[in-house]
């Protein structure tokens, strides 16, 4: 097996978790699908880590998911109070600005 | 395992490779398909193990253990957590409100698949250097020197993008108590002013068979009383009404003592006769 495979891995989660960004009407579950994307993001700088033969790649990875755990605090309290004001979870019901 | 320059993997990895990306693909379906976000959230987390192993067998030690801590420790749980505060079985609506919106999704994603992969496989990655030089001196100790050097800048942001991120998480959500909360004494005292309902509320249960919480109180006349049951199960629809079950085994048991009486009347004339 040759190491590019986790390179496709990471190319078939990744648009896994944008299909499921576009699908899903939960705003939990599409949080959930943008985490996996950025998951396969880190696959893909651990790989090129490897192949480079240095650590800058999975310094990159560190970086974004310490940038993923930030997002996920204030997406999850934006999601919460959203919940708190209209109690619903769903991306369709905010549509105040809609025509 | 084996990091070494090369441009194949061990059987070993391989084999781990196979075995695992089937699990992290099906994860990750499972995580875009399943109703409930609640199986969408552990789908997910399984799949995030996955990916901390692979990272391992990259060579990305402290990475593999960051992820095991950091996404499935406090991420999914985190998530976990919203889940049950917004509410489990609050499951997704399924009706499209763009028309023909999830068709063109999984063609979107067809084509971006398809785009990706191709620019992966164009691309000339036939040799990997592999990390057994820079993880020479412990993989934790070269990401320090890269962090704490070249990326120093970066990590200092990083850090006051937490503390901003953490400070952010807070003022959303908290609320200003506008007024003070009424003590049991003043609730009380209202209570009584009102005159609506002063005894306390009836106990649930029935016929002392059921003293379920989700079971209602039956009226004299039968009928099951909302008053005994706790709000929050009322306004969930999770009441759970026995008065039927009750009167349904009476009649199932009046039925059989009628066949049984029935059958002993019959065979009585019998031994008479004889």
């Amino acid at each position: 097996m040759n190491p590019v495979s986790y390179l496709y891995l990471s190319a078939l989660l990744f648009t896994i978790g944008g299909v499921g960004v576009l699908l899903r009407r939960n705003a939990i579950v599409v949080f959930m699908c943008v985490e996996l994307m950025l998951n396969a993001c880190n696959l893909a700088f651990v790989t090129f880590s490897r192949m480079h033969g240095n650590l800058d790649g999975q310094v990159f990875a560190f970086f974004t998911m310490v940038v993923a755990a930030a997002e996920v605090v204030v997406g999850l309290a934006i999601i919460v109070s959203v919940y708190r004001a209209r109690h619903s979870a769903s991306v369709d019901d905010a549509s105040l600005l809609k025509l | 395992m084996n990091l070494a320059a090369a441009s194949t993997t061990s059987t070993g990895e391989a084999v781990q490779f196979w075995v695992l990306a089937v699990v992290a693909v099906i994860g990750a379906l499972a995580t875009v398909l399943m109703k409930r976000a609640v199986h969408s959230a552990l789908s997910l987390a399984g799949t995030m193990i996955v990916l901390a192993v692979f990272y391992l067998a990259n060579g990305a030690y402290f990475l593999g253990i960051v992820q095991i801590v950091v996404y499935t420790g406090a991420i999914m749980m985190l998530f976990l957590f919203v889940v049950m505060l917004v509410g489990v079985t609050a499951a997704d609506s399924l009706r499209e409100t763009i028309r023909g919106q999830r068709w063109l999704a999984a063609a979107c994603g067809l084509g971006f698949g398809i785009l990706l992969v191709a620019g992966v496989a164009n691309a000339s990655l036939r040799h990997f250097d592999g990390l057994g030089r820079a993880n020479a001196g412990g993989n934790v100790e070269g990401l320090a020197a890269l962090v704490f050097t070249r990326y120093v800048y970066a990590f200092e942001i990083t850090g006051a993008l937490l503390i901003t991120a953490a400070v952010g998480a807070m003022v959303l959500t908290h609320r200003e108590r506008t007024a003070r909360a009424a003590t049991q004494r003043e609730l009380s005292q209202e209570r009584t002013r009102k005159g609506a309902y002063v005894a306390p509320l009836p106990a649930p249960g029935t016929y002392a068979r059921h003293n379920a919480n989700d079971i209602p109180a039956l009226l004299p006349d039968g009928t099951p009383s909302d008053l005994s049951v706790s709000k929050v199960l009322r306004d969930r629809g999770q009441v759970r009404d026995v008065s039927r079950e009750a009167l349904a085994d009476l009649a199932a048991l009046e039925q059989r003592s009628a066949e049984w009486l029935e059958r002993g009347r019959d065979e009585e004339p019998k031994g008479v006769a004889q």
